[in-house]
């Protein structure tokens, strides 16, 4: 039944190894923070913001980035939306890269990396610990994301027999492949309730930390959807999926009115609205991230205007700058440990972190390239 | 219309689990370990003489800090993988008046607090961060510890630090001297700052007692003359007499966050010496509340698995049909 294919083209081409150079330069910082020096001599991480471009790009908003199987995952096979079927491998392809990837950014950040298995002993689980949550739930949900691809792989080594198998158990992944995104995605909003006074109190919502969470990742999900089929479709010459991605922009456009109801509904009842208004560095962030989310929500509201499939991608570029943005911001950008510490990232770390982006590029070009991952012609 | 109502129970099952955490009670604020042991710190005391600095490195095995080249007991600038207790220096304006606002100076101590409700042992995966149920000091345990760091940014007073000068570095944290090893505390002994310092602006003992001696000076009127103990507040080894400051009517740790064992009293207003903005409520009992709210027993998660794997069965199966709904 496979309505994909691989679009078999030339894997060594110049942009690729624009992108094999940048992965090897951040590879070397990384044998140095590995094997010579430690954490300390790739970058400005210090004792008041231990947690720096790493966690909160390659962690934090890299899984959201990696929400596209997610959030497609909820309309195809809850919201029974078929027709969407087409986009589901492309969005677990990216899904399972930025997840794996993500955990590697985890291990690379993890200041005891040789026992890092520490977190899979049961008799070490500390069941009040968000950390423990996120930590399991994103190694297992990379375990679900192969599952969920295999598929792919199985088809392309002509295994039909094992292929059928797996499909008759299939479901149970791909419910799993919702319910676990839902846990840890959520739970990346609830690491910042213990950071109390540190986070701003324009990002401090406390026990809604989870739901704005949840809401902005599907809206990155979501976004992050158009953006590859728009591109896959522009690049690699591959049918248009208009149709289908307005579709989802009517979804977004559902989810980017409730995330901005609910954040100004808790800011009022936290009787923090005023702080949008005080004009300070904040305030200003606040405003930019806001604008982020209502010109997408501008953009989608009118069916005409979602007709034109470049102001749709312009719409996902914005969520998706949103989304990232309200992580940053939350993690980094306004987040205060006081004591007179600061932080902006080092050169080597901004490397490593482009070399991992890279390396996802890379992995997902060789794939489409290789495996039947992109739907075929007739879904255009 | 069957199926909608199975999508509906699916669907409604997800967004309880979410919704649950916005709605999550938390849980009230952990109590004082019953046997709690700490110390009181009255900053008004401290003549800066960064003592307790070294006799720190020395009890607790740390190496000195290396300033323009040369190896320093004393002058760690602040908290760090290799410095557990830091004297840190206010001044204002000219900086001549000891324990003045304005135009003046004065020391306050940082090392841990030893929160009665503390964030870095709620938010720890690995449980390397403990409180002892009895005494309620906060310990560090590498061998379980993975390096994820948030102990560090669950502080609310960034205390845990990490070796990043190390390959393979370790968290490192004020242990009240009672840490493996060490065993100040157990074998009846006070910790090395307090034992060091000669003027008792460290004070060690039960958080009952020292939390009692600074009620006590916080009623004292300023200029009459006040017998300060020294060492053990509840033994001490000496007492000298002194005229009382002005404290500021606050004392540290009573209740911020849930209250620590450390316990700070000072003429300077807390926020000054850089103390952050905290409420009575921990952080963690809210995060707690939440956590618990969505997976106590895993049995939200559960009820949504089954929804969830009923409907994609069901949309699978129907796979060709279309669009269902």
């Amino acid at each position: 039944m496979s309505a994909h294919k691989a679009t078999g083209d030339r894997i060594i081409t110049l942009p690729f190894m624009l992108l094999v150079a940048v992965w090897l330069t951040g590879s070397m910082f990384g044998l140095q923070r590995f094997i010579l020096d430690g954490m300390g001599s790739v970058s400005n991480l210090n004792g008041g913001y231990t947690w720096g471009l790493w966690v909160v790009y390659d962690v934090v908003i890299g899984t959201a980035f990696a929400c596209g199987g997610y959030a497609l995952a909820i309309t195809v096979y809850v919201m029974n939306r078929g027709k969407y079927h087409p986009l589901m491998r492309p969005a677990i392809l990216t899904s399972l890269l930025g997840y794996a990837l993500g955990g590697f950014g985890a291990f690379f950040d993890m200041g005891r990396f040789w026992q890092f298995y520490e977190i899979f002993l049961p008799w070490n689980w500390n069941f009040n610990s968000v950390m423990l949550e996120v930590g399991l739930c994103v190694a297992t949900y990379i375990l679900v994301l192969v599952i969920e691809f295999s598929p792919a792989v199985l088809e392309r080594l002509g295994l039909s027999g094992l292929k059928r198998a797996l499909d008759k158990v299939l479901f149970l992944f791909i419910a799993l492949g919702i319910l676990l995104p839902t846990m840890h995605q959520s739970s990346l909003g609830s690491l910042l309730i213990a950071m109390g006074h540190k986070v701003d109190p324009l990002w401090q919502t406390m026990q809604f930390q989870p739901l704005l969470a949840i809401i902005s990742s599907l809206i990155m999900g979501f976004s992050i959807v158009i953006f590859e089929a728009s591109l896959t479709t522009a690049g690699m010459k591959q049918p248009s999926e208009a149709k289908l991605l307005r579709g989802l922009g009517r979804i977004i456009l559902w989810l980017l009115a409730g995330f901005l109801i609910i954040r100004f509904a808790v800011l009022a009842a936290q009787g923090k609205l005023g702080l949008i208004f005080a004009g300070n560095f904040s305030s200003a962030v606040f405003v930019i991230e806001t604008v982020l989310f209502i010109v997408p929500l501008v953009l989608l509201s009118s069916a005409s205007l979602r007709r034109n499939s470049g102001l749709l991608l312009v719409a996902a570029v914005s969520m998706l700058f949103a989304g990232a943005a309200y992580r940053f911001d939350a993690f980094l950008v306004t987040y205060n440990p006081g004591n007179g510490y600061s932080y902006f990232p080092s050169v080597p770390e901004i490397m490593i972190t482009l070399s991992i982006i890279a390396l996802e590029l890379m992995l997902y070009l060789i794939f489409v390239k290789r495996l039947p991952v992109l739907p075929r012609a007739e879904h255009a | 219309m069957k199926r909608r109502e199975f999508l509906k129970t699916a669907l409604g099952g997800s967004a309880g689990v979410l919704c649950g955490g916005g709605l999550a009670e938390a849980r009230p604020n952990l109590e004082p370990a019953p046997e709690a042991v700490g110390m009181l710190f009255d900053a008004t005391l401290c003549v800066g003489c960064k003592a307790c600095v070294a006799k720190c490195k020395e009890v607790n095995g740390m190496p000195p800090t290396v300033l323009n080249g040369e190896p320093q007991w004393d002058s760690a600038q602040d908290l760090s993988g290799e410095t557990l207790n830091v004297i840190k220096i206010y001044t204002e304006g000219k900086g001549s008046t000891k324990d003045m606002v304005k135009d003046g100076f004065a020391f306050e101590k940082r090392s841990c607090m030893h929160c009665v409700d503390p964030g870095c042992v709620s938010a720890c995966p690995c449980t390397a961060m403990r409180r002892d149920p009895i005494t309620g000091i906060v310990t560090h345990h590498p061998d379980a510890c993975i390096g994820c760091r948030n102990c560090m940014v669950a502080c609310p007073y960034n205390v845990p630090q990490f070796e990043y000068n190390k390959v393979f570095g370790q968290i490192h944290k004020c242990q009240l001297c009672n840490q493996a090893g060490v065993e100040r505390i157990d074998k009846g002994q006070m910790t090395g700052c307090a034992e060091a310092c000669p003027t008792g602006a460290t004070l060690f003992g039960s958080r009952k007692a020292l939390l009692a001696e600074a009620k006590r000076r916080m009623a004292l009127k300023a200029g009459d003359t006040y017998s300060y103990p020294r060492g053990d507040v509840r033994k001490p080894d000496s007492m000298h007499e002194k005229k009382v400051p002005v404290y500021q009517q606050h004392i540290w740790g009573e209740t911020e966050a849930g209250g620590t064992n450390v316990l700070h009293i000072s003429a300077i207003p807390f926020d000054k010496l850089d103390m952050p903005p905290l409420g009575s409520r921990s952080a963690a009992s809210i995060s707690e509340g939440v956590q618990h709210t969505l997976y106590s027993y895993l049995a939200l998660p559960a009820i949504a698995l089954a929804g969830l794997a009923f409907a994609v069965k069901k949309n699978t199966d129907d796979e060709g049909e279309g669009d269902g709904s």
